[in-house]
């Protein structure tokens, strides 16, 4: 069993409020700058909260051939973000897809043949386009009490929505356009796991390609929440921080106490992990060896934060044992650090019980600069992490500076710090539903 | 040889009732479970019809205590959540609980909550800035406020089925969902087998559990004019492989299996009822309209399954087929396993019981799993119904209309999903 195959993390894509690519997220990490700030994709003066992380502006005529551009009309944002992400994470594997290929970027044959390129993209629960659906529903509806007519809808309403309309929203079409469009016919799968979903699709792809059902995979998870719906229903779970919507870039503040609640966002990540082997075989730059991954649950509830933790306790405890790895021997962790002051001591109280004896641990939270992107945060996570492993650099963890972590942790928290990163774990859960994770990765040196 | 996979427990909720012997008869007898929509006034939709659960009696099956704890459930983790309960039981673990809660997991193919279709048209409606043609995001955000419940928003969240089980059943190992459209719960019980065999788990719930039949889904699948529209005569509108099919019929419910390593289950006396011996998986990768007209996916998927199990196509006794009752995945499904099982291909049974249960979508690969475990048991293999009408492009058996008994020793279940997910596992009467 031990004779698995080892995998490599060789790319990293990222659609971040700092913008695409994981230079910009590296830079703004590093430049301790925010993305938070007022939500800007729609009218969002009736919220409780009314700033956000958005990721800027981008063509989606940039990150596919030319020949599927029609395709992407069909896409909610959150599948946007995610083919925008796997062109990202391709590009800095140096791996050639049909994609590229098809871009005239690069000249075939594809890097990996298609039979061995696998796919696990992790989505949320996509939101209708809300002002698409409602210019439906208002035609079959009394705008004085909202009754609605269903029998006006059957016979006529619908057809104002376009016939490929619920294809827009199907969680698994992140991963259908991505694989379309970079031609990966191995297993494709699609974790909603919410907030959980990043890290159990990058660790499920870790075990494709160490049971050998692939070479190659495309994995991590992209998710929206800037639109109203998604905005009104962390309202209404009581996750969004209000009071601050004048101090955007302050809003977000994991582990710190004093301030309750997280701030809604959109963003993608996308890993390229592969057979070691493979990868030296073409010559890739290799970020990190993958050599651990945990998963459990939250027993206690489906909703509600445990206060000991146990469901995380669980998951670093089998990502560590996954890597053979003694928690003395971590040197850098990456929390989830979401700002909801139950969550965020839920999440201390598991790192403290796993790590205990421990001080001064290096450590990141990258969601005091970016907010909550649900499903793509967790991935975006993981490539924060590989990149300071990779740099051998901690970088600032904006809003943190207050935190109250018992001495465990030692975020950086004005500029950037060198610390010698063998071995990095990044951790994540659902916060509505209760699955846990965490990811271990190494240090490659040949 | 890695760690072997048994099913030691199955428990579901359908169209046709919730008890597995009682539903097992009825398929055996042909019986179709499709009657007019009740959920929601469907007199006007192009598609009236659905396979809807009707006799779910939920408190009695996981008592008033789990009800209570689980009352503000979605309809499809409720259904989970009864399924889940007749598994654990018909394993042997309720009486007898396992020790260690981590090495106990859950991974679904769970979809997501219906939607609160009232509240949420209400504020559409009133938000609507006719004025300007626009979204007032303002107005809605108030008046949604005040109409969506809390609770129940978050219970749409897809991985709440299997949130809800694991709290249920106390299954503290890994906990995942998957969301492949059509394929899920076969991709959930193939992924959960390769978690047993690794021996990342022992035991894992594994299944799936869906529900569509509300306004927007039947609006959804309408629109794309995948559903059948025959409303005149909607009990046999279900018709996979027959010339005159027109689409699928939506159905709803749950069915969970309990995934068991073989030596944890020989160690506790529990009974063995099939080991699952294969696992393939793939990509289209072609459009996410329509299915690549080679079936290339589909064939590399069952190619794989068959490899992953040691086996080959001369082992396959029946094909539990996807079956949609699609023009399009009937044709090019017959023709994967025509490619794939070449002269054997006119000599394998198919059936698709989606002419009986119509479209249980995510939870459909369970459903059809635990049906190739009874037949594997009882050597009959269940019917493809309202099969009238030969065509052309579907020239196989489909063992039409009318059960057959037959030695079925290793049985193969399809599901295809819409982007072009396929997933096929193969499954083997137990032997030592």
């Amino acid at each position: 069993m031990k004779q698995e195959r080892r995998v490599v993390i060789t790319g990293c894509g990222v659609a971040t409020p700092f913008g695409l690519g994981i230079d910009r997220l590296w830079d703004g990490l590093n430049a301790r700058r925010s993305g938070i700030r007022r939500i800007e994709s729609f009218d969002p003066s009736g919220m409780a909260c009314t700033i956000g992380g958005e990721v800027p502006p981008f063509k989606m005529g940039d990150v596919v051939p030319k020949a599927y551009r029609k395709s992407t009309k069909v896409m909610a944002r959150d599948i946007e973000l995610a083919v925008a992400c796997a062109y990202e994470a391709a590009k800095d594997a140096s791996l050639k897809t049909r994609c590229m290929i098809d871009r005239g970027e690069a000249e075939g044959p594809p890097s990996v043949p298609s039979t061995r390129f696998g796919a696990n993209i992790g989505a949320g629960l996509i939101c209708a386009d809300l002002p698409e659906l409602a210019g439906a529903l208002q035609a079959c509806g009394d705008p004085g009490d909202g009754r609605f007519d269903l029998r006006q809808w059957g016979r006529e309403g619908m057809e104002s929505l376009t016939p490929l309309w619920l294809l827009k929203f199907l969680p698994n079409m992140l991963g259908c356009h991505v694989t379309i469009v970079h031609d990966a016919q191995a297993p494709s799968n699609t974790i909603t796991c919410g907030e959980a979903s990043g890290h159990l699709a990058i660790g499920e792809a870790f075990r494709t390609i160490a049971r050998g059902a692939a070479d190659v995979c495309i994995c991590g998870g992209a998710e929206s929440k800037m639109n109203p719906m998604g905005v009104l229903r962390q309202e209404l779970v009581g996750r969004l921080v209000t009071g601050h919507d004048d101090q955007p870039d302050r809003a977000c503040r994991p582990f710190d106490a004093s301030v309750d609640g997280t701030v809604a966002a959109e963003c993608g990540g996308l890993l390229i992990l592969e057979e070691l082997e493979f990868a030296r075989a073409r010559g890739a730059r290799v970020y990190a060896e993958v050599v651990g991954f945990g998963a459990s649950a939250n027993i206690a509830s489906w909703h509600d934060p445990e206060p000991e933790g146990t469901g995380i306790v669980h998951a670093l405890e089998g990502a560590l044992e996954d890597a053979g790895i003694m928690p003395a021997a971590v040197d850098l962790i990456t929390t989830f650090g979401v700002g909801c002051n139950a969550f965020d001591a839920m999440e201390l109280a598991a790192l403290t019980k796993v790590f205990r004896g421990r001080s001064n641990m290096p450590a990141v939270a990258v969601k005091g600069s970016m907010g909550n992107g649900g499903a793509g945060s967790g991935a975006v996570d993981v490539a924060a992490t590989a990149l300071a492993l990779h740099n051998n650099t901690v970088p600032p963890s904006l809003n943190t500076e207050t935190a109250d972590t018992g001495g465990l942790l030692k975020f950086a928290d004005a500029d950037p710090y060198d610390a010698r990163i063998n071995v990095a774990l990044s951790t994540a859960y659902a916060l509505s539903g209760n699955q846990t994770a965490a990811i271990i990765i190494r240090k490659y040196e040949g | 040889m890695s760690r072997r996979t048994v099913i030691t427990g199955m428990g579901w909720v359908t169209p046709l009732g919730c008890d597995i012997e009682q539903v097992w008869k009825r398929l055996l007898r042909g019986e179709s479970g499709i009657r007019l929509t009740t959920r929601f006034d469907a007199s006007t939709f192009p598609t009236q019809f659905s396979a809807e659960v009707k006799d779910l009696d939920f408190e009695a099956i996981v008592g008033p205590e789990l009800a209570a704890r689980h009352a503000t459930a979605s309809l499809n983790s409720r259904f989970a959540l009864a399924a889940a309960k007749m598994a654990w039981a018909n394993s042997g673990l309720e009486a007898d609980p396992p020790k260690r809660t981590n090495r106990v997991g859950v991974y679904f193919g769970g979809g997501e909550g219906p939607l609160d279709f009232t509240n949420f048209a209400a504020a559409a409606v009133c938000g609507w800035d006719r004025d300007n043609a626009t979204l007032d995001a303002k107005k809605w955000a108030g008046i949604a406020r005040a109409k969506l419940d809390r609770l129940r928003e978050l219970e749409q969240d897809p991985n709440m089925a299997a949130s809800h089980v694991a709290c249920m059943l106390r299954a503290q190992g890994p906990n995942l969902n998957t969301l492949t459209a059509c394929a899920a719960s076969t991709q959930a019980m193939g992924e959960a087998t390769c978690i047993i065999r690794r021996g990342d788990a022992d035991i894992m719930i594994s299944g799936g559990t869906h529900s569509m039949i509300h306004p927007l889904g039947t609006t959804g699948f309408n629109r794309l004019t995948a559903l059948s529209t025959r409303n005149d005569a909607y009990e046999s509108a279900s018709r996979p492989f027959d010339r005159t099919r027109d689409g699928f019929v939506l159905g709803e419910g749950s069915a969970i299996i309990i995934l068991e390593e073989l030596e944890h289950a020989r160690a506790r006396g529990a009974n063995v009822l099939a080991e699952i011996v294969g696992y393939g998986s793939t990509a289209d990768a072609f459009r996410i309209t329509d299915i690549h007209e080679t079936g290339r996916g589909a064939i590399a998927a069952m190619r794989l399954a068959i490899e992953n199990a040691g086996l080959t196509i001369n082992d396959i006794d029946y094909i539990n087929a996807h079956g949609t009752g699609t023009e399009e995945n009937d044709k090019i499904e017959t023709l994967a396993i025509r490619s794939l099982f070449g002269d054997r291909a006119t000599r394998v049974p198919i059936s698709s019981v989606k002419s009986m249960m119509g479209h249980l979508i995510a939870a459909a690969g369970a459903m059809e799993m635990i049906t190739c475990v009874l037949a594997i048991r009882d050597g009959i293999i269940p019917p493809t119904i309202n099969y009238e009408n030969p065509d052309p492009n579907c020239d196989l058996d489909y063992v039409p209309n009318k059960a057959r008994p037959a030695k079925v020793e290793i049985a193969l279940s399809n599901s295809f999903g819409f982007g072009g997910q396929n997933d096929t596992l193969v499954v083997r009467r137990f032997k030592d």
